[in-house]
């Protein structure tokens, strides 16, 4: 017979688990491959759910931009195990009051992490018009990656959002770290 | 030569390209999973019909949604609408944006100015 009681480790895993998810206001989490599949369904996902509560058409773009690009980011820059086609990460999206934070993390080599905070510091520093022609420039002479980035994401994001990327890295161990962004998208209407 | 038409789904736009009706437009939502692999043979299209177009050409773009990678083709394309008006032909961009989305207006004039190409924004209103 099945063990009713269940193993007391995983029913209080799960529970901790969803106290931890209402505490952070979180309402889609995942952990695994970032497919195109995974990014079309989780768009959608989102949208739908927007769909049906009070926020700003302009508010649920800007969440829709970020999210597309935020996926692409870890399908195409996580670092791939084994024969993996697409990278894998955790993806989450949370729900305050004030604002949404769609949250990516994954493990990218350490090699990379200084190209990347020059780069995200970088575009922290720039203001709207900074910004504006960051892009312009880097639409103009970048070139499409073989992965097809166009090196515009963090850009974008930052431009949709108006808001820093929030980004850390923690070591795994002399080779590897686990790359956490956050992007905020606030609930309140546009403000100049 | 041949017309493209391609029908949108919900992560490709529609595209058609049509010489012999004067129709040439993209819209809808950009974001392939083969960014390239959707775009390269609408330029290479692009790059026959420049060998002979029509005496006027109007391009009409009428998105809801692209990506920062399909942003990349976009420009492409313009630059082919570029090349055919700087041989001398008359060409018209018109960007058409919904009347409540400043991102994507301002997407339109970003392209205008990094194009040398007649560029027109109109709005339309979304119910």
């Amino acid at each position: 017979m099945a063990n009713l009681n269940g193993n007391q480790d995983s029913l209080e895993f799960v529970y901790n688990f969803y106290l931890k998810m209402k505490e952070n206001k979180v309402n889609l989490a995942y952990e695994g491959e970032i497919t195109h599949q995974i990014t079309k369904a989780f768009t959608a996902l989102t949208e739908s759910n927007m769909a049906n509560e009070e926020d700003y058409n302009s508010v649920q773009k800007k969440v829709f931009h970020v999210m597309v690009e935020c996926l692409q980011n870890v399908s195409k820059h996580s670092e791939r195990t084994e024969n993996a086609k697409d990278g894998r990460g955790i993806f989450m999206v949370s729900k305050g009051e004030e604002e949404y934070n769609v949250t990516t993390a994954n493990v990218i080599n350490n090699e990379k992490i200084e190209e990347l905070t020059e780069m995200l510091n970088n575009i922290n520093s720039l203001d709207k018009i900074g910004l504006k022609q960051l892009y312009k420039q880097q639409i103009r002479d970048g070139r499409l990656s073989e992965k097809g980035g166009a090196g515009l994401g963090f850009i974008d994001i930052a431009r949709k959002t108006g808001e820093k990327l929030v980004f850390n890295f923690l070591p795994i161990n002399d080779i590897q770290s686990f790359f956490v962004l956050i992007s905020t998208v606030s609930r309140k209407k546009d403000e100049e | 030569m041949d017309p493209i038409r391609i029908k949108g789904t919900d992560d490709t736009p529609t595209v058609i390209l049509d010489k012999e009706n004067g129709i040439f437009e993209i819209s809808g939502r950009s974001l392939p999973e083969d960014v390239a692999a959707f775009f390269d043979p609408i330029l290479e299209w692009l790059d026959e019909y420049s060998k002979s177009p029509l005496s006027k050409t109007i391009f009409n773009f009428k998105l809801e949604y692209f990506n920062t990678a399909s942003s990349k083709l976009l420009l492409d394309v313009l630059l082919k609408l570029e090349d055919l008006h700087d041989d001398g032909h008359d060409v018209l961009v018109r960007w058409h944006f919904p009347d409540d989305d400043e991102d994507m207006e301002e997407a339109g004039e970003e392209y205008a100015d990094i194009v040398e190409v007649p560029f027109e924004q109109v709005s339309y209103s979304v119910d």
